[in-house]
């Protein structure tokens, strides 16, 4: 297969182009990742994308395809010799594609609530993270059947939606000095999330917490420069 | 084993309208249960209990949820009529316009009638971009799923039924028929189609119903 078939625009820290990534590991696929430099667009990605102008970007031969979640479907329903993301049973199909929707809209929506929330807001949105965690570790339980993942014996859908999140999951932990995954309240995911960052497809794309937490005050200053928010 | 098909929804809702498109155009029979948002059975919220919302789809038992995760749940399920294509980029770009549809259109549709009176120029505004991009997409296609109606054009419901009963119920106008051309015909194509027009709920009563459910206090629109 040629390299240049395959492309993936995106950015490190980002954990909506760490799913494509996942997913094009697991088919073996080689690919050539273009970085976009951070605070500005390239021509390409604008070309690509010109509806939201944002990553993740799949480009496979000369045709792109946009957000993640889409983009891991794409890949396996391409890839059809490689190990499946999405189970073959269209019921576990709708479970997975539901929790991986709660995960974008609910879940994460809190999370990032959290990273700029102040007093009362604050609490609000940590309890809201709480029981959401909560309800993921009673989804695990029913995904994985005792198994290691959401998708069983092997990384799923749900395990890269939910899983490509772990980053800046130990990053709100240390920045608000909290645990959210905890070995008394939410067991399974603690080891769930241990398995799936050690995972070969995961290993290679899933950033280092250190360097996360550097971006994330470079993150923060960029936006404290922005102008303050109409109330 | 007889097969039970259960929809729990709300009359009126473009969300739950979509499943009985789908349903129907599959040919599947199946039962309808409105729910009273303001007083949700218990039977919902045991479905439903994280988003305790409708459309909930019961298939023999077992609970399906979110409009566009039900969509191909049934296209998955039941043979016959193809809601999605069967290219995997075909594929991909069907499900990049219902999601465009879903988390740009229609918040920036319901905002310009129903919002915050403050937020609603900046809603109509966005509405017009959303359309315009639409617009564009359909080129020459009949329907966004070419010859048929495939997952946007049902995903799309909101603009092809919701959105002329919501410019008409709270007085705002919203389709530019000299800018929006192709999408006022994809409307009209769309309004023709058998199986659309027998999931629609009845308009006036649906008008009536908004106008007094969102009964706002200022005159001016």
């Amino acid at each position: 297969m040629v390299k240049n078939d395959v492309k993936v625009l995106g950015a490190w820290p980002s954990p909506y182009v760490m799913r494509p990534r996942i997913a094009l590991n697991i088919k073996s696929v080689n690919y050539e990742f273009l970085e976009e430099t951070f605070g500005s667009k390239s021509e390409l990605l604008l070309q690509s994308n010109p509806v939201h102008k944002k990553i993740p970007v799949l480009i496979h031969g000369d045709k792109p395809i946009c957000e993640s979640m889409i983009i891991v479907e794409y890949i396996d329903e391409v890839w059809t010799s490689g190990p499946s993301i999405l189970p073959s049973d269209p019921y576990d199909r709708a479970i997975q594609r539901f929790w991986a929707a709660y995960v974008d809209e609910k879940w994460f929506a809190a999370m990032k609530g959290l990273r700029s929330a102040q007093g009362e807001e604050r609490k609000a949105f940590l309890d809201q993270v709480t029981e959401g965690l909560a309800l993921l570790e009673e989804a695990f339980g029913k995904c994985s059947k005792g198994k290691a993942f959401f998708g069983g014996d092997r990384i799923g859908l749900l395990d890269i939606a939910f899983g490509s999140f772990l980053g800046w999951l130990k990053v709100t932990e240390k920045l608000n000095g909290v645990k959210l995954l905890d070995e008394a309240k939410t067991p399974g995911l603690v080891k769930w999330a241990e398995r799936f960052c050690a995972d070969a497809a995961v290993k290679s794309v899933m950033p280092e917490t250190e360097k996360l937490l550097e971006f994330s005050k470079v993150l923060a200053a960029k936006m404290k420069g922005a102008p303050p928010p109409k109330n | 084993m007889a097969e039970e098909v259960v929809l729990f929804g709300v009359r009126g809702s473009p969300f739950t309208c979509r499943i009985e498109i789908a349903l129907k155009l599959k040919g599947v029979q199946y039962k309808y249960i409105n729910e009273d948002l303001d007083n949700k059975s218990p039977l919902l919220l045991k479905y439903n209990p994280v988003h305790k919302k409708v459309p909930v789809l019961v298939h023999n038992g077992k609970p399906v949820l979110e409009s566009l995760v039900i969509l191909e749940y049934i296209d998955e399920t039941w043979q016959g009529y193809p809601i999605l294509p069967e290219d995997p980029y075909e594929r991909a770009t069907a499900r990049f316009w219902a999601k465009f549809i879903d988390d740009k259109c229609f918040p920036a549709i319901f905002k310009s009638c129903w919002g915050e009176e403050k937020e609603r120029e900046k809603a109509v505004e966005e509405v017009s971009v959303v359309l315009k991009i639409l617009e564009d997409e359909l080129k020459e296609k009949k329907f966004f799923g070419g010859e048929n109606v495939g997952l946007v054009d049902i995903v799309a419901v909101v603009i092809g039924f919701s959105l002329g009963v919501y410019e008409e119920a709270a007085r705002v106008e919203l389709l530019n028929k000299e800018k929006l051309p192709r999408l006022c015909n994809w409307i009209d194509d769309f309004l023709s189609n058998s199986f659309i027009k027998e999931s629609l709920p009845p308009r006036d009563k649906l008008i009536a119903y908004l106008r007094n459910y969102y009964r706002s206090d200022n005159a001016s629109k």
